[in-house]
């Protein structure tokens, strides 16, 4: 996907934060810069079909500024005040600083709410229109205008020259990530575009190796899923299918990070899906080198849903009674917890249980995939009991 | 970022606190009431979080097949249905402790002398996408 030729519109969508530190570097304030780059992006996407100009970046700033000049102009009729001089203000040529990073650093402030910076990030970093990011969540489109318009008046006292906090950035990306994709804007693909540009302004590991851990699931992604939507469990995937030229990409990315010594949650789960992307299969697979990466994923984060994972992954290293063990220390209140027990008992050959237990964990899925799956699967040892 | 329901029921829900059907309040108190859910509904629309809301008649019928060729069966409506849903509002919040919030909210509509209603809101979570990232 490296070298695939972009289209008009994702050629729009990369200068779409250059263009609003442009208007910010003009004294713009960065509710309106926004703006007004959003109306131009609107009109570029809607006015350029006949082609677009040889300077695509060049257009947007004059169209952006012009729009930006023109709300100035009707606000302060509004309020009946004089025009602020940034109107009349000389323009010199536009310097090709990279304001980027900061917007990232904006756009998921800390004191945002993780939906608000999603919709924000998407819009001021990521290029795409209200229209789009609407789609996307499935929410009205009046909705997520409010929702961007909000977000914006929160972090409206916060300037842009202080380093923010690289960490919920990357939680905004993972987010992004996870959630999926509907309506006509790959999200998966979003993420990982926005976190390869910021890879490309940082040297950061944990960056890499989120992005390194994005490549590596979304190499996955045709073997996760059959035609009709249903979904296929790492052990059953069709390993041909996985994309070979992402996995070396996002392997390559993640050495080079680890090499950096400074390891993080990323890096870890990045580490993770690496040794499944190596494997022929789950026989094949290093369990054993996964368990100790959960184990180092414990010490950086102790959460119940790595401790779950982490319990799975010793039912395959060291036997499933070993894994159930391990499951025995998880909160029960963990998501997943019910499949994660129906999968051991079901290695461990107890079918009854098992099967009672993926019943249970259908019940408690959050998603209508999983919940499919999981019936499949209590079904499936139902009839395996009564045969 | 989950999406909840928001559901009022006419009946099936757990005892009422106040139990005076609409039509016997008087009409200020309608009004009032009426103009408090679409204030909610506004104000959930300016916070980001509003993705719809519908009303429905209490007539159901229930319909089911009947056989290659055969019209369908319809049966009902049923004045004793335990369960008869009034209508619902979706919202889309960053968590489960924001959903109960707003359910709170809106469960505190007017009704007989403009006090609270404490009307029993059904709350459920809409299913959704497989996540990217499972193991």
């Amino acid at each position: 996907m490296t070298d695939r030729t972009q289209t008009g519109a994702e050629v729009l969508r990369a200068l779409t934060p250059g263009v609003i530190g442009v208007l910010l570097r003009r004294g713009a304030d960065f509710a309106s810069a926004e703006d007004a780059v959003q109306e131009a992006m609107v009109e570029a996407l809607t006015g350029w079909p006949s082609g677009e100009p040889r300077d695509p970046r060049g257009w947007l700033v004059t169209v952006a500024w012009r729009k930006f000049v023109d709300a100035a102009r009707s606000e302060s009729a509004r309020r009946g005040r004089e025009l602020r001089s940034y109107v009349e203000r000389e323009l010199g040529p536009v310097a090709d600083e990279d304001d980027t990073l900061s917007l990232y650093f904006l756009c998921a402030h800390p004191s945002l709410t993780p939906t608000s910076a999603v919709a924000l990030t998407l819009r001021a970093v990521g290029g795409l229109t209200t229209r789009q990011i609407a789609a996307a969540y499935l929410v009205p489109e009046t909705t997520m205008a409010q929702r961007i318009s909000r977000a914006k008046r929160t972090i409206a006292e916060h300037r842009l020259d202080r380093p923010g906090d690289l960490s919920v950035v990357l939680r905004v990306l993972y987010l992004v990530f996870n959630e999926g994709y509907s309506g006509d804007v790959d999200l998966v693909a979003e993420a990982i575009r926005l976190t390869r540009r910021l890879a490309a302004g940082t040297d950061e590991p944990e960056v890499h190796g989120l992005l390194a851990l994005m490549l590596l699931h979304h190499a996955r992604r045709t073997a996760r899923t059959r035609p009709d939507g249903s979904l296929v469990t790492l052990a059953d995937q069709d390993r041909r299918l996985w994309n070979v030229a992402l996995i070396a990409e996002g392997v390559d990315i993640l050495q080079a990070a680890l090499a950096r010594d400074r390891i993080g949650e990323y890096q870890a789960q990045a580490a993770i899906a690496a040794l499944h992307a190596d494997a022929p299969d789950t026989a094949q697979t290093d369990w054993p080198q996964i368990v100790d990466w959960y184990d180092e994923l414990l010490r950086l984060t102790d959460s119940p849903v790595v401790r779950l994972n982490r319990a799975v992954a010793v039912g395959e290293a060291d036997g499933a009674q070993a894994g159930l063990a391990a499951l025995s220390a998880v909160d029960p209140g963990t998501p997943r917890f019910a499949a994660a027990s129906a999968h051991l008992q079901e290695k461990a050959g107890d079918l009854s249980s098992a099967t009672r237990l993926y019943a249970e964990a259908a019940a408690a899925a959050t998603n209508l995939a999983e919940r499919d799956h999981l019936t499949l699967q209590a079904a499936r040892l139902r009839q395996q009991l009564i045969g | 970022m989950a999406k909840y329901l928001l559901l009022k029921h006419y009946r099936g829900g757990p005892t009422p606190i106040r139990d005076v059907p609409m039509d016997q309040w008087t009409p200020d108190e309608v009004h009032n009431h009426i103009q408090y859910m679409d204030d909610f509904a506004t104000r959930l629309e300016a916070s980001g979080e509003y993705v719809e809301g519908q009303a429905l008649s209490p007539d159901g019928t229930f319909v089911r097949y009947d056989g290659e060729g055969r019209p369908p069966v319809t049966d009902g409506p049923f004045a004793e249905t335990k369960d008869l849903i009034a209508g619902w509002m979706v919202i889309d919040v960053d968590s489960y402790d924001r959903a109960v919030e707003l359910a709170g909210e809106l469960s505190a509509a007017p009704g007989v002398g403009g006090e609270p209603l404490h009307e029993w809101l059904e709350l459920r979570p809409f299913l959704g996408e497989a996540p990217t990232v499972t193991e």
